[in-house]
């Protein structure tokens, strides 16, 4: 067994053959993470104990003869957004840097009962703001794949872990492409689900209306038994959906012959030529699929970048209020009042991202301002859904790049946040509509760098999402 | 001040009352009060990273009951929002309120003051959390450090604002007085004052009668009993008046009421420059209220005190003071007519809920609610005095007992043997007795002095323990002494 060759299907197997056991799996998958970790920085901190505990009520649930669950014994990462209780969260924050949570996010407890054992917590960018993981108070994350380069952002570690074999999964989170993008970067598979498809109870806010808690894994196979465990209603959370949840893993048949694949011609006409040529041949293997592929139009995606930019940064200033050094956050030193306090702690606690975007989103929201930003923006957001819902009586998926590019060198694009900002073009629309999206690997730059394929469905057509992606992974991918 | 005649005040009311809920607006902890620090709270209420809001539901039925018991039209859709500002006691930073989509809106409250009816707007009606509680005092170290209680925070709580109808303190007064029965009688708040539960600001402003447009006006904190909100608006009123007399200008701003100095004061201007950047919260779908669901609180609405004070003058005949003095709480408003309704006789019921029965329990420290005589109880003896079973006198001693004890009034009459004595023969037995025994008060009467008939019910009634029914006696004197 070496923690980088399993996947959960491997572990399932291994554990009911005793080839291992889940605390020696577990303690293996520790040695292995903590070693491999100073390379690429993913993870933030291990949690042995509860790691070794979670493992251990799976041996005892495996020697009763009792089912070990979905996720039995599977080594986990999760993103540092999510809390766990007992264990230090930071959202990769100055702020939170000894913030030690008392409650567990629902996405934690579900994975938990399924018998996963969290190994540890990943980097991201602070606030989870960022597509690059540059933006974390504790160093950026280092891609596996060629070291001097980012692993994406802002589920960079979560990306990193499962891309350099310390975890077989990964949990981050997406509110603008931040699991799609860095699994692209990665070469791993990253899935977002519907919006209120998954609790968010437990995720630290960015942008609520724009958050979801999305999943990290080695293959579709993986990522639709994980999506499993965490689809459903949550009663903590009242934008979950009452919807019934398929059984994911069950669904991917590899037929997708006849579904009907739409290329919205907006992001195909500007696409530069490595990223662009390997989506090309990922648009040909889905063809020889028996895909039938057509072009389609999403008009109002000039708007998108902008209308994304003022909702995730009016709902992150109101969201980061709370970090004020009164009640868990870190303190600046001797205030010399109330607004003293407020404003060094924070001032020497928010990195510059957080600011830019506290700053921004504090002015789309003031007197005056409201109207011409925030709430055109929710005009514009709700015309992209409607693009995308006519773009849905047309076609079954969409096909998109996740970024105009693949992983960047490190330092390479930090001085520019607009061209920054801009890269998330492929990526938002989805978000702003709330709709499921993936990215699946779809081949490798002359490089050798990954490149992802995005794939985006109808709400709470996960299942349809994945057994694409299935099929096309399984076919080859691009090299099918 | 030479200036009332010439100046009329403009006066609006913003109330925040506490929502009489077992749990919290946005989570399961107790909506109580008097518990140690900082124990009524869960991550949700302390505003912890990655805690959302769930609405609950019993908080919108008892909004939705203000809102109709105030005469409000019930949006089908309104929605929660965030008001951004920082406070120590706000750890989420932003309190959920409602902004431009309230719960309710276009309601009113009639009031009566000095005779004179009058009906005042209220604007609306809409749901929030509280905040915790900054503690300044009471610690070792309080002159260093401010301490925070969480455990108010996330209490739910309405905000029911009103037109600027009002045109005295007696007004304002009365509005307060009539909205406080209200809410109590619809059970949405205890409005308990003392407690917090209802909590009153003023905005007041002063212009020329006859002027329609409105004068500056300043935002008056901390009216926090009524006796504090009339004479902080009486002395508002007079000091912008003074001022715009003397040629001054009335500032817009907070001031805040010092019940000691009996004066308002401005706040620092700077405290309450805020932009609250609101904007519809995310964790929270819109508030949907069905026709159906909106039908159904309203038909479990209990009656409301006008409603019932018009059904006790007209249905029972009682004065116009009787029902409102037994209108104002539900509590004592069923225990009459419980009382009256067990007896017959509502006039009757009226005397002896607002005489003997307020009297005891004032005396003994009661409230109503704590009355060791039921309703039930108190009609019965009621209905042995309509049926002539005991007098009226004897019904006192009775009613004194049972207020000790708690003892329905039949058995005391029984035990006691407190029977009131009609059957003719008997007293015409006692009355001849009487009569032979005192032969010379016999003469007297007859001779003319018909004041001794007194004298000789008083030797019945004692020869009779206070038994005999007074009418029969002095029918039964008559006619042996005519």
């Amino acid at each position: 067994m070496h923690p980088a060759s399993l996947t959960v299907q491997r572990v399932r197997e291994g554990l009911a053959a005793r080839r291992f056991s889940a605390v020696e799996l577990a303690a293996e998958a520790l040695r292995f993470a903590e070693a491999e970790n100073p390379k690429t920085n993913a993870y933030l901190h291990f949690c042995p104990e509860r790691a070794l505990e979670a493992a251990r009520q799976v041996d005892q649930r495996l020697a009763r003869g009792e089912d070990p669950g979905a996720l039995g014994g599977v080594p986990f990462a999760l993103k540092d957004v999510i809390l766990t209780k007992g264990v230090r969260t930071t959202a990769g924050s100055r702020l939170l840097a000894h913030f030690i949570p008392p409650y567990d996010a629902t996405a934690v407890t579900l994975l938990e009962q399924a018998g996963a054992v969290i190994l540890g917590k990943t980097n991201c960018d602070e606030f989870a703001m960022g597509s690059s993981n540059e933006n974390s108070a504790f160093g950026p994350v280092r891609n596996p794949v060629a070291l001097d380069r980012v692993a994406g952002g802002s589920s960079g570690g979560s990306a990193a872990a499962v891309a350099q074999g310390t975890a077989v999964a990964a949990l981050g989170t997406d509110t603008g492409g931040s699991v799609r993008q860095p699994a692209s970067f990665c070469g791993v598979v990253g899935v977002t689900p519907t919006y209120g498809r998954a609790s968010r109870y437990g995720l630290i806010a960015f942008a609520s209306s724009l958050d979801h808690v999305g999943l990290l894994a080695r293959n579709v196979k993986d990522a639709a038994v994980t999506l499993q465990v965490l689809a459903g209603r949550d009663e903590m959370d009242s934008t979950t959906a009452f919807a019934p949840v398929p059984d994911y893993a069950g669904r991917l048949d590899g037929d997708v012959r006849g579904v009907r694949v739409g290329l919205p011609k907006e992001y195909f006409s500007g696409l530069p030529g490595e990223t662009g040529d390997l989506m090309q041949r990922g648009i040909r293997a889905l063809g020889r699929l028996g895909c039938q592929v057509s072009e389609i139009s999403l008009p109002v995606t000039d708007y998108a970048v902008a209308c994304y930019y003022i909702i995730c940064t009016a709902e992150a200033s109101s969201n980061l209020a709370r970090y004020d050094g009164v009640h868990y956050t870190t303190r600046s030193k001797d205030p010399e009042n109330l607004i003293d306090l407020y404003r060094s702690t924070r001032g020497e606690g928010f990195g510059a991202e957080c600011k830019r975007r506290i700053m921004l989103g504090t002015y789309v929201l003031s007197a005056g301002y409201y109207d011409a930003y925030y709430l055109k923006a929710q005009k514009v957001r709700a015309l992209i859904a409607r693009d995308i819902s006519r773009a849905f009586e047309e076609v079954d998926v969409i096909i998109a790049p996740v970024s105009p590019f693949p992983a960047f060198r490190l330092g390479e694009k930090i001085d520019d946040p607009l061209e920054m900002y801009l890269s998330d073009i492929y990526t938002i629309t989805a978000s702003l509509a709330g709709i499921p999206c993936m990215s699946v690997p779809c081949g490798r730059t002359p490089a050798g760098l990954p490149v992802g394929m995005q794939i985006l469905a109808r709400h709470f057509d996960e299942a349809g999402m994945l057994k694409l992606a299935h099929a096309f992974e399984r076919a080859g991918g691009a090299d099918a | 001040m030479t200036a009332t005649t010439s100046y009329e005040p403009v006066i609006g009311l913003e109330v925040h009352v506490q929502l009489s809920t077992r749990t919290k607006i946005f989570c399961g902890c107790p909506n109580g009060f008097g518990a140690p620090p900082n124990t009524n709270v869960c991550p949700v209420c302390l505003g912890l990273p990655g805690a959302l809001p769930v609405l609950n539901r019993q908080v919108v039925e008892l909004a939705i009951r203000a809102g109709l018991a105030l005469n409000c039209r019930i949006r089908p859709v309104s929605r929660l929002a965030r008001k951004n500002y920082f406070y120590p006691d706000l750890p989420r930073g932003y309190q959920i309120s409602q902004y431009d989509e309230p719960l309710a809106e276009h309601g009113w409250v009639d009031i009566r003051v000095n005779g004179k009816a009058r009906r005042i707007g209220v604007t609306r009606v809409h749901l929030e959390d509280d905040a915790g509680k900054s503690l300044h005092e009471g610690f070792h170290d309080s002159d260093r450090y401010t301490y925070v209680d969480l455990n108010r925070s996330g209490a739910p709580l309405i905000e029911i604002v009103s037109e600027p109808d009002l045109r005295s303190s007696e007004e304002a007064y009365a509005y307060l007085t009539e909205l406080k029965q209200i809410l109590q009688y619809v059970e949405v708040s205890t409005c308990d004052m003392e407690k917090g539960h209802l909590r009153c600001d003023a905005n007041v402003s002063v212009r020329l009668r006859g002027e329609e447009k409105l004068g500056t006006k300043a935002e008056v904190k901390n009216l926090n009993s009524f006796r504090f909100l009339k004479m902080a608006l009486d002395y508002e009123i007079a000091r912008q008046t003074d001022l715009i007399e003397k040629g001054g200008k009335v500032t817009q701003e907070t001031r805040l009421y010092d019940p000691d100095s009996g004066e308002t004061v401005g706040m620092r201007s700077k405290e309450h420059a805020h932009d609250y950047r609101y904007f519809p919260d995310p964790d929270l779908a819109p508030l949907v209220v069905s026709e159906e669901w909106r039908e159904r609180v309203r038909a479990g609405m209990p009656e409301l005190p006008a409603v019932k004070r018009a059904r006790f003058t007209g249905e029972f005949g009682l004065r116009e003071y009787d029902a409102e003095v037994l209108t104002q709480s539900r509590a004592l408003s069923e225990y009459f007519e419980e009382t009256a309704r067990v007896c017959g006789d509502p006039r009757s019921a009226a005397n002896w809920v607002m005489g003997d029965l307020a009297g005891a329990l004032k005396a003994a420290g009661k409230e109503i609610e704590e009355s060791p005589v039921t309703a039930v109880h108190l009609g019965e003896l009621l209905t042995l005095v309509v049926k002539g079973e005991i007098s009226g006198k004897l019904a006192k001693e009775v009613f004194a007992r049972m207020f000790e004890s708690g003892e329905a009034p039949a058995a005391i009459v029984e035990r006691e043997g407190l029977k009131q004595i009609s059957d003719r023969s008997a007293l015409e037995k006692v009355v001849d007795e009487v009569l032979a025994a005192n032969p010379r008060q016999v003469e007297q009467y007859r001779g003319g002095k018909s004041t001794v008939l007194g004298f000789f019910v008083g030797q019945v009634m004692k020869a009779t323990r206070g038994q005999a029914n007074p009418a029969a006696v002095n029918e039964i004197l008559k006619s042996r002494l005519g």
